[in-house]
């Protein structure tokens, strides 16, 4: 089977303009919400604690929120994590509380008022306030340095306005996802922040495919500017980004469905960012290296002197 | 064309056939077993498995094998009722001094654990259990040695009658001043500090007219004491966790002032926690000759005395008025006496504990003193449903000796019967003493059924992404899509055999690596396969077809997944526990299937397609 029988024709890059607005406009929304709204952080790195309970039948919310109550845990905030049987509370530092005494005596509370026998724990996190902090200035760093990493590969295997334009994709897919996550309140965790660095690999793997087809085609095709070079490059790989791109996310979908709650955030993220990392790497890393200025004697491999090129000239843009 | 030679074919199968061998001890799954870990030194040999031997076998407990092992006894069962039964029966008959643990085992055929394969190391968040991170406070270690030079300084000085105005530590913390009526006292005090604590650093000062003497502990001696801090904990909380009856537990030391602590299979968390935290601490006292200890049994100890019991169970009768406590021992390091060549614990006591000891030894010289274990210990159990909470106090009488002379701030103990002994003395004495004080600053605890839920929605969707993926390749590209699926199992195969081979922790998010690897992985042939189809499409013969499409795919290949692996290589590099485990196996997986999906399937198309004239591909 096949989507394309021929060479798809579309004129990717005479869109570009409308991309780019299109873009700039998310990038923008992405932004202000991560500034004004912030990131819905989890206890990864806010600190505090975490407790999972399992009911035996469905768990009325406003019974356990009760009893907590009624433990002095009022400030906990309860909420059903995946299936009505299960609970979810968080609860906030308690002034004299090691997190010790905490997570036994809101699970103590629980199991006195409804029977030893009805709930179970499921999991208790819980991460000091100092741990917190240093795992958000370590994603920070990893992904800074998972960028610059990249930069430095694809500036040694390519050329530099390659390398920009893959970088400037990658930046665009993670403030969109990261934005987006912003938008919709959802959970940022530990695992959320890998699947973004997944992101930043996947994305990257998706832009350098076709980049790589449009130094070939640099190389090969007599004729063409720039922009007829990298639109017909797109459309040459076209087929193999759609496979790939639905083949992942037939198994993130389904990593999403049957995964379970606490990977949810994790599968979310990864769906976001491969459909924004699909885009991107069709608009932005091409139009950015375009715009860029990149041609065709940036991408010749290099000759030796007194060796003539005939291929160069006369076929500047 | 296309023919590979066949040294190619060979190393191919050789591959393939190393990883199905190492990924093959997942499938045997696990034994139901009990770990037996001895307790205080107990021992563990020949005689005490045939000991388990003969007490499983006196209440007809079949058992599939009983094995000595790294730390203790192992021995597995043919069903989970056998396994909780000899618990049970082990707890009760075999003494204190030796924990069960419920354990599952892997029943890895001998045959495969001779060749060092193993199942894969499942993560706490798969198999359940508690993860904690603690963490040593540093800046009370160093305090605690900056108190105990103070009380030092003051006692010598005030032993060698030397006269000061005052003495305190300063507010950094890290030195100690000393004030003098005059620099001929200081110079004095100089001198003997220099002494007898080489180490420290003295400065003199002169401010307005009074005389200082600035002591300071040097950086290095501050490194060890924080070192020592973090060893001193460590040990301490190894012994506890071993009390606990973990079978797997770890203890370990992470960046330079936390301790991870991770025991798999612990449900009952808050007990865990307790007994972690638990206070330990020791006591010298005198012990009563010619006692009439049959009285003291009898409930009529002699005035002033107590009764204790000894580590083997026998009464002994101690003096009530304690000598030394054990946050007076600075140090405490087992050795051999340079005479005769005897184990024997060294130990440093604080000047305070010195100078009682001094003065008791002196008196009592030739008499037996003995070192009492103190624990202060909550076991909970669950009673009727309930859970009910018991503060239990066990005193120990862990050591007898003979006083020989007067002690002295250091003294060892001798008479010990092995050095095994004296380590474990030593142990327990630094256990005792005064640590830096520990705080939990991360806990991840996973029950077991939340384990077992991640474990099954985790293959579920392994399976079945799998599937899906392998259908959307057969139906698009057809007989190349079959070869492509073939590697892809392949590659499966090779993930699992890898993380066994290295043993590295399979997690949730490791799991959900594996799943997002069968999606990548199909992208090296979806872009060989896609070339195949241009290079037909303009017109080249199939055989030439194939050839171009591997061979100007493979750059691309390359490129694409290096920087997905620098990725991987970044994430396990910052990432913590789960967060590995996704970085471990996005990086195993981006490795194999450039060998599956590039070396595999040439070789299989070159199998069907190779050295014949082809008309048609099924592409």
């Amino acid at each position: 089977m096949q989507i394309f029988n021929k060479e798809p024709s579309f004129d990717f890059m005479g869109k570009r303009k409308l991309a780019l607005i299109v873009s700039i406009l998310l990038v923008i929304i992405s932004i202000a919400s991560l500034a004004t709204r912030g990131l819905n952080f989890g206890i990864d790195f806010t600190g505090g604690t975490l407790i999972e309970v399992g009911y035996e039948n469905s768990a009325d919310l406003s019974e356990v929120r009760a009893t907590l109550e009624s433990a002095g845990y009022g400030n906990a905030i309860t909420q059903h994590f995946g299936s009505s049987k299960d609970v979810l509370i968080r609860v906030p530092p308690h002034e004299g509380m090691t997190n010790a005494d905490l997570s036994t005596g809101v699970l103590n509370a629980l199991h006195r008022d409804s029977g030893s026998d009805k709930i179970e724990m499921r999991r208790v996190e819980f991460v000091g306030p100092q741990v917190g902090e240093e795992l958000t200035e370590k994603g920070g760093l990893a992904m800074i340095y998972a960028l610059f990493g990249i930069l430095i590969y694809i500036t040694l295997r390519f050329e530099k306005r390659f390398a920009v334009g893959s970088v400037v994709a990658l930046v665009h897919d993670v403030v969109i996802t990261l934005g987006i996550f912003s938008v919709l309140r959802l959970e940022f965790d530990l695992t959320t922040l890998a699947a973004i660095l997944a992101v930043i690999g996947y994305s990257l793997n998706d832009t350098i495919v076709v980049f790589d087809r449009i130094r070939e085609n640099f190389r090969k095709m007599r004729k063409g500017s720039p922009v007829e070079v990298s639109n017909r490059s797109i459309n040459q790989m076209l087929s193999r980004t759609l496979v790939t791109s639905f083949t992942t996310l037939f198994v993130l979908i389904a990593l999403f469905v049957l995964g379970g709650e606490i990977i949810h955030s994790f599968a979310t993220a990864l769906i976001i960012g491969i459909i924004v990392g699909t885009y991107s790497s069709v608009y932005v890393a091409s139009a950015t290296a375009l715009a860029l200025g990149v041609s065709k004697q940036d991408l010749m491999p290099v000759k030796k002197e007194g060796e003539d090129d005939p291929d160069v000239l006369g076929d500047q843009p | 064309m296309n023919q590979y030679p066949t040294w190619k074919y060979v190393l191919i199968i050789t591959v393939i056939l190393t990883g199905i061998l190492y990924a093959l001890p997942n499938l045997y799954g696990d034994d139901p077993a009990v770990q037996i870990s001895p307790l205080r030194g107990a021992p563990i040999n020949e005689a005490s498995v045939t000991r388990v031997s003969e007490l499983l076998k006196g209440e007809g407990i079949s058992t599939k094998s009983i094995e000595q092992i790294e730390r203790g006894i192992l021995v597995r069962f043919n069903n989970t009722v056998d396994q909780l039964q000899a618990k049970d029966l082990i707890e009760e008959k075999m003494g204190e001094n030796y924990i069960p643990a419920l354990n599952l085992s892997p029943a890895t055929p001998d045959w495969l654990s001779a060749l060092k394969a193993a199942p894969m190391y499942l993560g706490l968040d798969l198999r359940g259990g508690v993860h904690f991170l603690m963490e040593v406070d540093m800046v009370a270690a160093a305090r605690q040695a900056g108190e105990r030079y103070v009380s030092d300084l003051r006692s010598i000085l005030r032993g060698e009658k030397v006269r000061y105005l005052s003495i305190a530590r300063t507010s950094s913390g890290h030195s100690i001043e000393i004030k003098f009526r005059n620099v001929a006292d200081l110079e004095l005090a100089s001198s003997i500090i220099r002494k007898e604590y080489p180490r420290l650093l003295l400065e003199q000062e002169d401010r307005g007219g009074d005389a200082f003497l600035v002591v300071s502990i040097s950086d290095e001696e501050i490194r060890e004491t924080k070192k020592m801090a973090l060893q001193q904990n460590i040990i301490t909380l190894r012994n506890r966790v071993n009390e606990l009856g973990v079978a797997e537990p770890v203890v370990q030391q992470q960046g330079d002032n936390r301790i991870v602590v991770q025991l798999p299979g612990i449900q009952d968390t808050a007990r865990a926690k307790e007994i972690l935290g638990a206070t330990a601490t020791l006591e010298f006292r005198m012990a009563v000759e010619n006692a009439d200890v049959q009285a003291a049994i009898a409930g009529r100890p002699p005035v002033g005395t107590r009764l204790y019991k000894e580590r083997n169970g026998s009464p002994i009768l101690l003096k009530k008025r304690i000598i030394v406590t054990g946050d007076q021992i600075i140090d405490a390091a087992s050795g051999i006496e340079q005479q005769n060549g005897s184990p024997t614990v060294f130990i440093s006591l604080d000047s305070k504990g010195a100078r009682k000891m001094a003065d008791t030894t002196r008196e009592n010289v030739g008499k037996p003193m003995a070192v009492v274990f103190i624990e202060n210990k909550t076991n909970s159990k669950r009673i009727d449903g309930e859970l009910v909470r018991t503060k239990k106090k066990i005193e120990e009488v862990i050591n007898v000796a003979v006083i020989r002379d007067q002690f002295s701030k250091r003294f060892q103990i001798t008479g010990l019967d092995s050095s095994e002994e004296a380590r474990d003395l030593a142990l327990l004495l630094r256990a005792g003493a005064l640590a830096a004080p520990i705080e939990i600053v991360e806990e991840r605890t996973v029950g077991p059924s939340l384990g077992q839920d991640n474990i099954d929605q985790g293959m579920t969707s392994v399976i079945v992404g799998f599937i899906i993926v392998m259908l959307f390749m057969a139906v698009w590209y057809r007989g190349f899509g079959l070869v492509a699926n073939i590697a892809l199992t392949v590659n499966l195969v090779m993930i699992v055999a890898v993380l066994s081979m290295l043993q590295a922790t399979l997690t949730l998010p490791g799991i959900a690596g594996i799943v997002l690897t069968v999606g990548i992985a199909v992208d090296a042939n979806v872009l060989i396969f896609e070339r195949i189809r241009e290079e037909i499409r303009s017109g080249n013969s199939p055989q030439a077809s194939i050839n171009a499409g591997y061979d100007k795919a493979l750059s691309t290949i390359a490129d694409a997944n290096i920087t997905t692996l620098i990725a991987a290589l970044v994430l396990y590099t910052f990432g913590s526990g789960p967060i590995k485990g996704f970085a471990i196996t996005l990086s195993i997986g981006i490795i194999t299937s450039m060998f599956t999906a590039i070396m595999g399937t040439r070789a299989v198309i070159n199998l069907v397609y190779g050295g014949r004239k082809v008309k048609k591909l099924s592409i």
